[in-house]
């Protein structure tokens, strides 16, 4: 079982420390004003018994009027205290889970969709955690302790009935729950995955119709529903008792300490006053811990989405920072040469490394073309050029600049591009975001996407909707191309820039790609080979293994100091 | 199967509720416990009030007995209680649970695929569906609490009303200010913050969507640092107006106990001058204080009830769109008997659009299908393709001109019959989240293992099922994740095979495969086709030499039809095709690249 409060919580969110605090100093407060107010009514309730009037108990009743006000402040300021340390503690997770994970190397087991969902929706879950559980759980800490030291003030009998009743709570609690917690939680995990098999039948209507089989689905779910209430309720039914039992034992307590004293004061051993005090505090002995049994799933949920930020946090490689001096041999290494030596890389998890012993050298204007079948390595070789993995072994040229500097002479056009919500000229800016309107333009058109831009409503100024939705793949693609002309750096890395295109936008992609590779060096990954007829050197990568394929001499117009670059496969 | 006129419409939450009719019995019990569990909670105090107050006067201890054996069974009631109300109320919600998917299921079943069309992007499918999963909390939050506790309340009321009239109207002011008034004060309030924020939640989820999916494109454009300024700045935003909202939004928790203290304090009040006048008793003054302040316990689930059905509003209204869709295509009154097969299918003139505003999605369509010849429709994506096979499989009508079947015009059979002699691969083939067995049966519950091995082999799956661990009980995952595209694809294709309808449609049966899968599929899919009555849907142009006729279809009407080689003498958008369709793939290569 995970701590009701995790440490971590208070090392990542500055805000939960300060909202600890607050929240225990109202605590405090609200359980004097819980006392108060029983004295107070104790002590008017005891005077009208005796005969005072109104008058007589005008001080007792202005008090229980102020404590009724503090009360009432008490919970609007716990209230509002939570909700706006709800809210920067969600700030600064958020913060911290971003920055991390663009601060570590990008991970493809990782889903960012599911991530996303955390930063947002899940961390709403703290909002309960804060509002009420933690509330709940610092007054089951205080009031039972000051109820306990001033009922036994009062009367040290009915005190002890409360001491010895009070630790059965939590521990029916522990009992009962450990005894139904695991079944509870794995009916509400199958009641979840009934949901996803309704979503799942639903989304596969149009395929059950097409099959005429539809309308016995509908049976279907009527049985597997109802299945599904029956073993829950079986599971709620022992469930349930754990409340039953605290129930049974809060009140029975209380009708315990009622009766017990109701007695003795038939007998002349205590003031009614004392007696009232004690009866009027009894059940609030045991309130906050009930209390906090009921808001055990707020309290799960707000764990739980809190602990899996810090996982996120915790785990992830660390991109390439390999960098001996910043000052770096950045530009004169290797005469600008682009240079893997035995490189291999391996991804956690599986036993064969992605890379292999990798060794390529490619010279400054020249143009390489690496084909393979899908899951060949070839993303993964790019991912070492861009510094986004770390090689286990072997050595590259560029490892003593650092990433973000070597990075900087950098132009990739991905498989599929990510576009930005903003306008269209805001995404073809990302790789220089001062390039002036002419220059945005310029590299537009170099990329045959002026055309299309200029056809949307607000030209440039467009936005591209949520993940470039209003743009067709195609365009999506000659935008990467844009960016990639305005970056204007030196070397060009490709992969599949036409895979997911149809022809006619496959073509245009083409062109402009051909465009682009002039006067850059060029490393491109593909698994169709008709890319091969632009390269200078082809090389086939297949399990994680590089192969040079056709020599360098091949492209007849190729300059001829290419022609002398070496390129190694082991 | 009609849709209810409007006028006989209620609010749709109250017709989210009334589906639950059926189960009022037992929402009854629900009630009745909960109200009796709080009674016996308020009657515990107020009887141990009276027990004590007596007690303080000394009488004998005869005098005492009811009121100790009340307050020990009151005791264990009041958690037996409880627990018979939890259960009865939870199961009510998982029954109500059961019903309502039952219902939006027909519903959904009856207008898919054409009624779903808006409901397809984005997650609105799955908005509704946990629209649907969120009903089964209504009833166990936000029904039986408020219900229960207007039948505590009323008889804390009705006791003090027997000892102090004044008492009890003060009583019964606070506990509706606290229960009624108070909620629905924080509900207005609660949801205008939340739709001041939410600009700027939308904000800070595009941006953390942005930076999170775009990970690699910042990091490698160097602009990873922008992304989390834009971040901070979008969350500072959010902060803010939650820091605004916040004080507003405890308005809620700060009045309700204010109206507690308040109300108290004035049954007291009123309670000690009755006691001074002679109007109330000394032992009836300590029940009366004790029974007002525990009424209260009645109204403390209050508010969470009034945020549940609030939230529910608008999870009823999507609800009850779904159940009121208009049907997408007529069904006869006195169907045809089913078609016959052999068939033969003709389009004359046939239109189709899919709203009155609408484009036509095919504009005068002239297309014959007959016994035995494959037919491929192609065209670029948007000229209306799929209409052809929505139309064919009765997911939507023909505003204009008539598709016949064996001569009868396809409106005047039951859509049902239709698709059992029309049939094949829809355009996007949903894998289920079960074993490649299942996912193949379905479209033959009937078949033997033989005939599922058949299909398989046909679609050239069956030596990659015998390569897996589990073979045909392999798990395919959600949305058959663990299989690759063509897995997928093929998996269909056998689908189709084993249904063996008399006219096989087969909409885009290669589509997002890479170009070897599509080349492989291809051949396979012509070679299992050969002499079957077939209409081939695509944009993929290799390999139809082998069809027998081909239609080019272009924004919504025929413009070329012929063989492969016809056509590819003829000018027109055909060769234009051929020309552009890219090396990937093709039969033979392209004249250029």
């Amino acid at each position: 079982m995970r701590p009701p409060l995790d440490p971590r919580l208070l090392h990542h969110a500055r805000a939960a420390r300060a909202f600890l605090v607050g929240t225990v100093a109202l605590g405090l407060v609200a359980t004097g004003l819980v006392l108060a107010q029983a004295v107070l009514l104790a002590r008017i309730l005891a005077g009208a018994f005796d005969g005072q009037g109104a008058a007589d108990l005008t001080p007792a009743l202005l008090l229980l009027l102020a404590v009724a006000a503090g009360r009432a402040l008490a919970a609007y300021g716990g209230e509002a205290l939570a909700l706006r340390a709800a809210a920067a503690v969600k700030a600064q997770l958020r913060l911290r889970l971003v920055s991390h994970v663009l601060r570590s190397a990008p991970d493809p087991s990782r889903q960012p969709g599911e991530l996303a969902t955390l930063a947002t929706r899940g961390l709403d879950a703290l909002d309960p955690y804060f509002a009420r559980y933690l509330p709940q759980l610092v007054l089951a800490f205080l009031t039972p302790v000051a109820v306990l030291a001033v009922v036994g003030g009062a009367d040290l009998p009915s005190a002890g009935v409360i001491a010895a009743t009070l630790p059965l709570i939590p521990v029916f609690m522990v009992l009962v729950g450990l005894h139904t917690r695991a079944r509870t939680e794995r009916q509400w995990t199958l009641l979840e995955r009934l949901g996803g098999h309704f979503l799942d039948v639903v989304e596969g209507l149009p395929t059950l119709k097409v099959f005429g089989r539809a309308k016995a689905q509908a049976a279907v779910i009527r049985e597997v529903t109802g299945a599904h209430r029956r073993a829950t309720m079986r599971t709620l039914r022992v469930a349930f008792l754990s409340a039953l039992v605290l129930e049974l034992l809060s009140t029975l307590a209380v009708a315990l300490v009622a009766v017990e004293i109701g007695l003795r004061l038939l007998g002349g051993g205590m003031p009614y006053e004392t007696a009232l005090l004690v009866l009027l505090l009894a059940p609030e002995a045991y309130l906050p811990l009930r209390n906090v049994g009921a808001q055990f799933h707020a309290s799960m949920e707000g764990v739980t989405a809190a602990g899996r930020v810090f996982e996120v946090l915790e785990s992830g490689v660390p991109e390439d920072t390999a960098a001996g001096d910043a000052a770096g041999r950045d530009g004169g290494q290797d005469g600008g040469r682009l240079r893997l030596d035995r490189v291999t890389v391996r991804h956690p998890g599986r036993d064969r490394p992605a890379l292999s012993e990798v060794s390529l050298e490619v010279a400054p204007g020249e143009r390489l073309v690496v084909v393979g079948p899908s899951g060949a390595g070839k993303s993964t070789l790019l991912a070492v050029l861009l510094r986004f993995v770390q090689p286990a072994e072997g050595h590259t040229g560029f490892e003593d600049i650092p990433a973000e500097r070597w990075r900087e002479r950098i132009a990739w056009v991905p498989q599929d591009p990510y576009l930005f919500a903003g306008s269209v000229a805001d995404n073809i800016r990302l790789g220089d975001p001062g390039a002036s309107d002419r220059a945005v333009r310029r590299a537009a058109r170099l990329a045959g996407a002026d055309e299309f831009v200029r056809d949307l409503p607000q030209g440039y100024d467009t936005p591209v909707g949520e993940r470039g939705a209003r743009l067709s793949s195609g365009q999506r693609q000659r935008i990467a191309l844009a960016r990639a002309f305005l970056r204007d750096a030196p070397l060009l890395l490709l992969d599949e820039p036409t895979a997911h295109l149809d022809g006619e936008s496959a073509e245009g992609v083409r062109t402009a790609v051909e465009r682009l590779m002039e006067g850059r060096t060029v490393v491109l990954v593909t698994h169709d080979h008709a890319w091969t007829r632009l390269a200078d050197r082809v090389a086939e990568i297949d399990g994680g293994r590089l192969t040079i394929r056709r020599p360098p001499s091949a492209r007849p117009d190729a300059p001829p100091e290419t022609a002398a670059v070496m390129a190694v496969a082991s | 199967m009609t849709a209810v006129p409007s006028a006989a419409r209620r609010a749709p939450l109250p017709r989210l509720l009334g589906l639950a009719r059926p189960l009022r019995a037992r929402l009854l019990v629900a009630v009745l416990a909960g109200a009796a569990t709080t009674a016996a909670g308020i009657a515990l105090l107020g009887v141990s009030g009276f027990l004590i107050a007596r007690a303080a006067e000394h009488p004998g201890v005869t005098a005492l007995t009811i009121a100790v054996v009340a307050v020990r069974a009151l005791g264990v009631s009041r958690g037996v209680l409880r627990y018979v109300e939890r259960l009865a109320s939870h199961d009510v919600a998982f029954r109500v649970l059961g019903d309502v998917r039952v219902r939006v299921y027909r519903a959904l079943a009856r207008i898919a695929p054409a009624g779903l069309r808006e409901l397809r992007s984005g997650d609105l499918l799955a908005r509704l569906v946990s629209d649907v999963d969120d009903t089964q909390d209504v009833f166990v939050r936000g029904v039986v609490p408020p219900a229960a506790a207007a039948l505590a309340g009323g008889a804390a009321v009705a006791a003090c009303a027997f000892l102090l009239a004044p008492a009890a109207g003060a009583l019964a002011a606070g506990l509706l200010v606290a229960g009624v008034l108070v909620p629905l004060c924080s509900v207005l309030v609660t949801r205008r913050a939340a739709h001041r924020a939410a600009a700027a939640r939308g904000r800070l989820a595009t941006s953390v969507v942005d930076a999170l999916s775009g990970a690699p494109d910042l990091i490698a454009f160097g602009a990873r640092d922008r992304a989390i300024a834009s971040l901070a700045a979008a969350d500072r935003e959010l902060t803010r107006q939650t820091r605004r909202n916040a004080f507003a939004l405890a308005l809620g928790a700060g009045l309700g106990t204010a109206v507690t203290g308040l109300t108290v304090w004035a049954v007291l009040l009123l309670g000690v001058a009755a006691v001074e006048d002679g109007d109330l008793g000394r032992v009836p003054l300590a029940v009366l204080a004790l029974t007002a302040l525990a009424a209260f316990e009645a109204v403390a689930p209050l508010p969470a009830a009034a945020a549940r059905l609030a939230e529910t509003g608008s999870s009823a209204r999507r609800i009850m769109r779904v159940l009121d869709a208009p049907d997408p295509v007529r069904e006869p009154s006195r169907p045809l008997p089913p078609p016959e097969p052999p068939v033969t299918v003709r389009l004359r003139g046939v239109s189709v659009r899919y709203g009155p505003d609408e484009p036509w999605a095919l504009d005068g369509v002239d297309l014959d299908l007959e016994p035995g010849r494959r037919v491929a429709l192609v065209g670029p994506s948007g000229a209306g393709k799929s209409t052809v096979a929505a139309l064919l499989l009765r997911f939507v009508d023909a505003q204009r001109g008539q598709v016949t079947v064996n001569g009868r015009d396809l409106a005047d059979y039951a859509a049902d019959d239709v698709r059992r002699v029309i049939g094949g691969c829809p355009q996007h083939p949903h894998v289920f989240d079960s074993t490649l067995r299942e996912n193949l049966r379905l479209a033959r519950p009937g078949a033997s293992d033989d005939e599922l091995a058949a299909a398989a082999d046909a679609a050239r799956l069956l030596p990659w099922i015998h390569s897996l661990p589990q073979g045909w009980d392999t798990p395919v995952g959600v949305h058959g994740a663990r299989l690759s595209g063509g897995e997928r694809q093929r998996l269909a294709l056998a689908r189709a095979l084993l249904a063996d309808p008399a006219l096989l449609v087969l909409d885009e049966p290669t589509a997002h495969l890479d170009p070897a899968a599509r080349a492989a599929l291809t051949a396979d899919l012509l070679r299992v086709t050969r002499g079957r009555t077939t209409l081939l849907i695509t944009h993929d142009l290799a390999g139809l030499d082998a069809v027998d006729e081909i239609a080019v279809l272009d924004r919504g009407r025929i413009v070329q039809r012929g063989t492969h080689r016809d056509l590819l003498r003829s000018d027109g958008l055909y060769r234009r095709l051929w020309a552009r369709g890219g090396a990937e793939g093709q039969a033979s290569p392209p004249p250029s690249f």
